[in-house]
C-alpha cells in the first residue's frame, strides 16, 4: 500500500503535497449540527506524479480542495503544498499552486486572452512574458483561433481548457484539478484526459484530481484514494486496489425475481465463489478463476430448474475496489 | 522558468489597476447597459421636473432657481444610488461561476480586488452623472458655478457610490445570494433619497426628517452639489460634509475587503 512510486529519489524531498488528519466543520445555522465534511483525512502525493481523490458527492474531496489551495482553513490537522504550509504561508502557497475548480472559472465577457495574460499579471509576469505564455498555452490547448473571442462564445470542452490554461499560466508546482470533465461530453472528456496525461508527463508537474467518475481515476491516477464521510478509506495504486480484490467478478441475471432468490439461496452453498450480493434481478460473486466457476455455477442452477438470462465475467473494477470499501455501489452521476 | 516574476512590493495598485481594467473592458463591450441605467434618472428629471414645477413658488422654499435646477442634483443622487447598490452583483457573478474562487487562491490582493469594483463604479457614476447634467441644461436648466459646480458634484457622487457600492459588495461577500442582496439594496435606496433634501427642500419638510438628513451621506452630496452650483459655495457647509464622505468611504471600503475572509469561512 505504501509503494514508493519513485524509488530512486528519497522520499523525503518528494512529498509534493501533505495533508495530515484534516478536519472541517460548517455551520448549518442555528441550532443544528454542523455538517462534518472532513474527519481526519490524511494524503502524502509524491511530486510528479497524479493522485485521484475518488468518492460521491460530499465525500470531502472539494473540501480538501480549498483547505490545500488556501480557499478555506481546517478546523484541525495540518497541510503543506510543495513543502509550504498552507495555514502559515497562503501567499506563497497560492504563486506554487494553479487551481482549476468544479465550476468554469474563466471570465465571459472577456476574451481567452485577456482572461489569461489577467491571470499571468496576477502572479506577477510582466507584460511581455505573459502574453507569449499565453500564445503558448493556446497553441497547445489548440485554441490558438479562439484566442481573441469571448469566453461566452467558447463549447463547454474549450472553456474547459482555457480554466486548465489559467491554472498552468505561471508554471505551478502542483495543479489541482477538481472535477475537470464533470459535465463534458465524452468526446471532450476523451481530449482532456489526453491533455492531462500529457501535462503530467511532460511536466514536472503534480496533479491533484479529484473525480467522481471511476474510469477517470482509473485511466489517469498514479495513486488513488477512496474517500468516503471525510475520510480515506482506502489508498493505492488503481492495480494495487484492484489485484486486492483478488479474482473475477461473476455476474449473473435472472429473468423473474423467484429465480433470482432461488439462485442467491443456492449460490450461498456453492463452493469456490465469495463476497455474493444481490443485484436487481441478478447477483454478484467474486471467483478465483471466473472461467471454472461459471461451468460449475451454470449447471448447478440448471440441475434446479433456474433460468439464467445472461452471465458475464470481469475483471474486477473500481467499482468492485469502491463497493468492497464502501459498501455500496458507486453512484457517480447523482448530484 | 523562464519568466521573471515581479516583486511583491506594489502588488495593490498594480493588480488594482488589471482588475479595473477587466471591469471597464465589460463595460465597453456593453455599452447599452449604461443606456439602460439612464432611462430612470430621464423620466425623473422629465416628470418630476414638470410635475412638481410650482413646488418652487411655495412660500419658504426659496431655491432661487426652477425646480428642474433644484433637482438635477438630486437625481444625480438617486442614479447613484440605484447602480451602486447593484455592484455586489459582479461578485455574485463570479461566485456563481468559479472565478471568485480562483481569483483568492491566487496571490491577489484582496483589496485590489475591492478597489477595483469600487474604481469602476464611480467611473460609472461619472458618465450617469455628466448624462444627466447634459439633459437638464438640453431642458433648460442653468447654473451659475457651473464649471467648478459640476467637478464638486462628480467627486461627490463618485465617494457616495464608493460608499454604497463598498455596502453592497460587503452584502454580497456575507449573503452570497441575489435575491437577498437586490432586497437589502432596495431597502437602502429607496428611503434615504426621501429622508434628504433630494427632491423637497428640508426647510419645508418635517423636523425629525430634517433632524436625519443631516446624518444622511445622500443629503451632504445633494448639499454639495447645490453650494457648489450656486456658485457661491460655503466652506463651512461643503468641508465637513466632504470630510465625513470621504471618511465613510474609506471605512466601508475597509470593512468590505475584510467581508472576503467571510466568504472564505464560507466556503
Amino acid at each position: 500500500m505504501t509503494t514508493q512510486l519513485r524509488p530512486s529519489a528519497p522520499p523525503h524531498l518528494d512529498v509534493a503535497l501533505d495533508a495530515r488528519d484534516l478536519v472541517k466543520t460548517y455551520p448549518t445555522g442555528r441550532g443544528k449540527d454542523p455538517v462534518r465534511a472532513l474527519s481526519g483525512l490524511s494524503i502524502q502525493v509524491a511530486a510528479g506524479s497524479v493522485f485521484g481523490l475518488l468518492g460521491p458527492n460530499g465525500a470531502g474531496k472539494s473540501t480538501t480542495v480549498k483547505i490545500l489551495t488556501t480557499l478555506s482553513r481546517a478546523d484541525s490537522g495540518r497541510a503543506s503544498v510543495a513543502g509550504i504550509d498552507v495555514t502559515l504561508a497562503p501567499d506563497r502557497v497560492r504563486r506554487a499552486i494553479g487551481l482549476v475548480s468544479q465550476k468554469p472559472s474563466s471570465d465571459p465577457k472577456a476574451t481567452g486572452r485577456e482572461n489569461l495574460v489577467l491571470a499571468a499579471r496576477i502572479q506577477g509576469l510582466r507584460r511581455r512574458d505573459a502574453h507569449t505564455r499565453a500564445d503558448e498555452l493556446f497553441d497547445r490547448f489548440g485554441l490558438a483561433g479562439a484566442a481573441d473571442r469571448l469566453v461566452r462564445t467558447y463549447s463547454g470542452g474549450m472553456a474547459r481548457k482555457l480554466d486548465v490554461a489559467i491554472g498552468l499560466i505561471h508554471r505551478p508546482r502542483v495543479l489541482f484539478l477538481d472535477e475537470p470533465t464533470t459535465g463534458l461530453d465524452p468526446e471532450a472528456r476523451a481530449d482532456m484526459w489526453a491533455e492531462i496525461a500529457r501535462l503530467a508527463a511532460e511536466e514536472q508537474l503534480t496533479v491533484l484530481l479529484t473525480t467522481h467518475y471511476l474510469d477517470e481515476a482509473d485511466h489517469l491516477a498514479d495513486r488513488l484514494a477512496i474517500v468516503d464521510r471525510g475520510r480515506v478509506v482506502v489508498e493505492g495504486t488503481p492495480d494495487e486496489l484492484k489485484s486486492e480484490l483478488r479474482g473475477d467478478t461473476v455476474h449473473v441475471e435472472f429473468d423473474n425475481s423467484e429465480a433470482s432468490a432461488a439462485a442467491l439461496r443456492m449460490v450461498e452453498r456453492m463452493p469456490g465463489l465469495g463476497g455474493i450480493v444481490a443485484e436487481g434481478l441478478g447477483l454478484r460473486a467474486r471467483a478465483d478463476l471466473g472461467a471454472r466457476a461459471v461451468p460449475a455455477l451454470l449447471s448447478t442452477l440448471d440441475e434446479a430448474g433456474i433460468a439464467v438470462a445472461s452471465v458475464t465475467v470481469a475483471r474486477p473494477s473500481l467499482d468492485d475496489v469502491y463497493l468492497r470499501h464502501v459498501g455500496r455501489r458507486f453512484e457517480g452521476d447523482h448530484s | 522558468m523562464t519568466t521573471i516574476a515581479l516583486p511583491v512590493r506594489g502588488r495593490f495598485v498594480r493588480h488594482s489597476g488589471y482588475l479595473t481594467t477587466r471591469a471597464v473592458r465589460a463595460l465597453i463591450r456593453q455599452p447599452w447597459y449604461l443606456a439602460v441605467t439612464l432611462v430612470q434618472p430621464v423620466v425623473w428629471l422629465l416628470l418630476f421636473g414638470q410635475l412638481f414645477k410650482s413646488i418652487v413658488d411655495i412660500p419658504g422654499f426659496s431655491a432661487g432657481g426652477t425646480y428642474l435646477e433644484f433637482i438635477t442634483p438630486g437625481v444625480i443622487v438617486m442614479t447613484s444610488l440605484f447602480s451602486s447598490g447593484w455592484a455586489g452583483t459582479v461578485y455574485i457573478e463570479d461566485m456563481n461561476r468559479g472565478v471568485m474562487d480562483r481569483l483568492l487562491a491566487s496571490p491577489v490582493s484582496r483589496g485590489a480586488m475591492m478597489v477595483a469594483t469600487l474604481v469602476y463604479q464611480a467611473i460609472t457614476t461619472i458618465i450617469q452623472s455628466l448624462a444627466v447634467f447634459a439633459i437638464a441644461y438640453a431642458c433648460g436648466a442653468r447654473f451659475d458655478g457651473a464649471a467648478s459646480g459640476i467637478v464638486v458634484t462628480l467627486i461627490a457622487v463618485s465617494l457616495l457610490t464608493v460608499i454604497f457600492a463598498a455596502l453592497s459588495n460587503a452584502v454580497a461577500l456575507l449573503v452570497r445570494q441575489q435575491e437577498a442582496l437586490i432586497g437589502i439594496s432596495q431597502f437602502l435606496s429607496l428611503p434615504l433619497p426621501f429622508l434628504s433634501s433630494a427632491i423637497m427642500n428640508t426647510k419645508l419638510s418635517p423636523a425629525w426628517v430634517r433632524h436625519v438628513a443631516n446624518y444622511n451621506p445622500v443629503d451632504w452630496v445633494v448639499v454639495i452639489s447645490r453650494q457648489a452650483l450656486s456658485g457661491s459655495p460655503e466652506l463651512s457647509v461643503v468641508g465637513p460634509r466632504f470630510a465625513a464622505l470621504a471618511g465613510l468611504a474609506l471605512v466601508l471600503a475597509w470593512v468590505a475587503t475584510r467581508a472576503f475572509g467571510s466568504y472564505q469561512k464560507s466556503v
